[in-house]
């Protein structure tokens, strides 16, 4: 028995789900965003995936990852450092507690 | 083989992105999500991608991590305490993200089950993912190094100091009005 496209798109779904629950129900501003890199990794899963299993010897997918980890790795800097300047100012990492511009 | 490879670290990463949902601290969440990258890694490989699975472990597991639980240590980052949630999103939730994987699951299942694994010959993807980079894709790899520019310039201005830029800025500001004050008073 081989391992099909679905087990990969499902296992990538799950991955992606999972970083949706963290995202939305973890309460601490670094956790959510490591669940923003848990979804990107699923999407990557897709990509080569995809790329795998319909297109002979294409490496289009493995581009698309290739990028999609290039804007991972200046959004993860930028982001980190906006997680820095909002704890310095605010002094907390709860996002809860981060309600400036509510209301 | 493949499949006993697939279930192995399939389910581990399934298992660190449970366990980076279920962990209090920030640190166990990124050391779980490290876990989770290792082992998309070897599946990266099992799908005949190895630019991608090095490139996952070099940048991904080994830059892009060791960032993050830097800033968890840099801010000293304790385990968060819980905090109530909205009724509805606790008892509506779970279900609703479950309905949602089934339907995902049935829906992925259903139309590519019978999709032939690819098995064409083996190339050397590092040569050729190259070629397309500096051919093709030229123009998205020429733009990205400007977005690295961009993204380097607003992580410093970022993480800057707000008090220290806040005492150069008005020192430097009064240095210059006292300076034009006095050719005035020169002048005068």
């Amino acid at each position: 028995m081989v391992v099909s496209l679905a087990d990969y798109l499902v296992l990538s779904a799950l991955l992606f789900a999972l970083g949706v629950a963290g995202f939305l129900f973890k309460k601490d501003l670094i956790t959510v965003f490591i669940s923003i890199e848990l979804m990107l990794n699923g999407v990557n899963l897709t990509f080569v995936a995809f790329s795998h299993y319909l297109r002979q010897n294409a490496i289009d997918g493995n581009l698309f990852v290739f990028f999609v980890m290039v804007v991972a790795a200046a959004e993860a800097a930028v982001g980190l450092a906006i997680i820095i300047a909002v704890v310095r100012n605010r002094n907390t990492l709860n996002i809860d507690k981060m309600d400036l511009m509510k209301n | 083989m493949q499949l006993a490879l697939f279930i192995i670290f399939g389910g581990l990463a399934l298992a660190g992105a449970i366990n980076l949902l279920v962990q209090k601290a920030p640190i166990h969440s990124a050391l779980s999500l490290v876990l989770v990258m290792g082992a998309l890694a070897v599946l990266f490989l099992l799908l005949g991608a190895e630019f991608i699975a090095f490139i996952q472990i070099l940048v991904y597991a080994g830059a892009i991590m060791v960032l993050f639980v830097f800033v968890i240590m840099l801010l000293n980052a304790q385990p968060s305490e819980p905090s109530r949630s909205s009724r509805i999103a606790r008892w509506l939730g779970p279900p609703v993200a479950g309905l949602l994987g089934i339907i995902l699951a049935a829906l992925v299942a259903s139309r590519y089950h019978r999709v032939p694994a690819n098995m064409g010959q083996p190339m050397f993807q590092v040569e050729a993912i190259g070629n397309a980079l500096f051919h093709q894709y030229l123009l998205p790899f020429e733009v990205t190094s400007v977005l690295f520019l961009v993204g380097v310039a607003g992580a410093v201005m970022l993480a800057s100091r707000p008090d220290e830029a806040a005492q150069n800025a008005p020192a430097g500001h009064l240095a210059e009005t006292e300076a034009i004050s006095r050719k005035k008073g020169a002048g005068a």
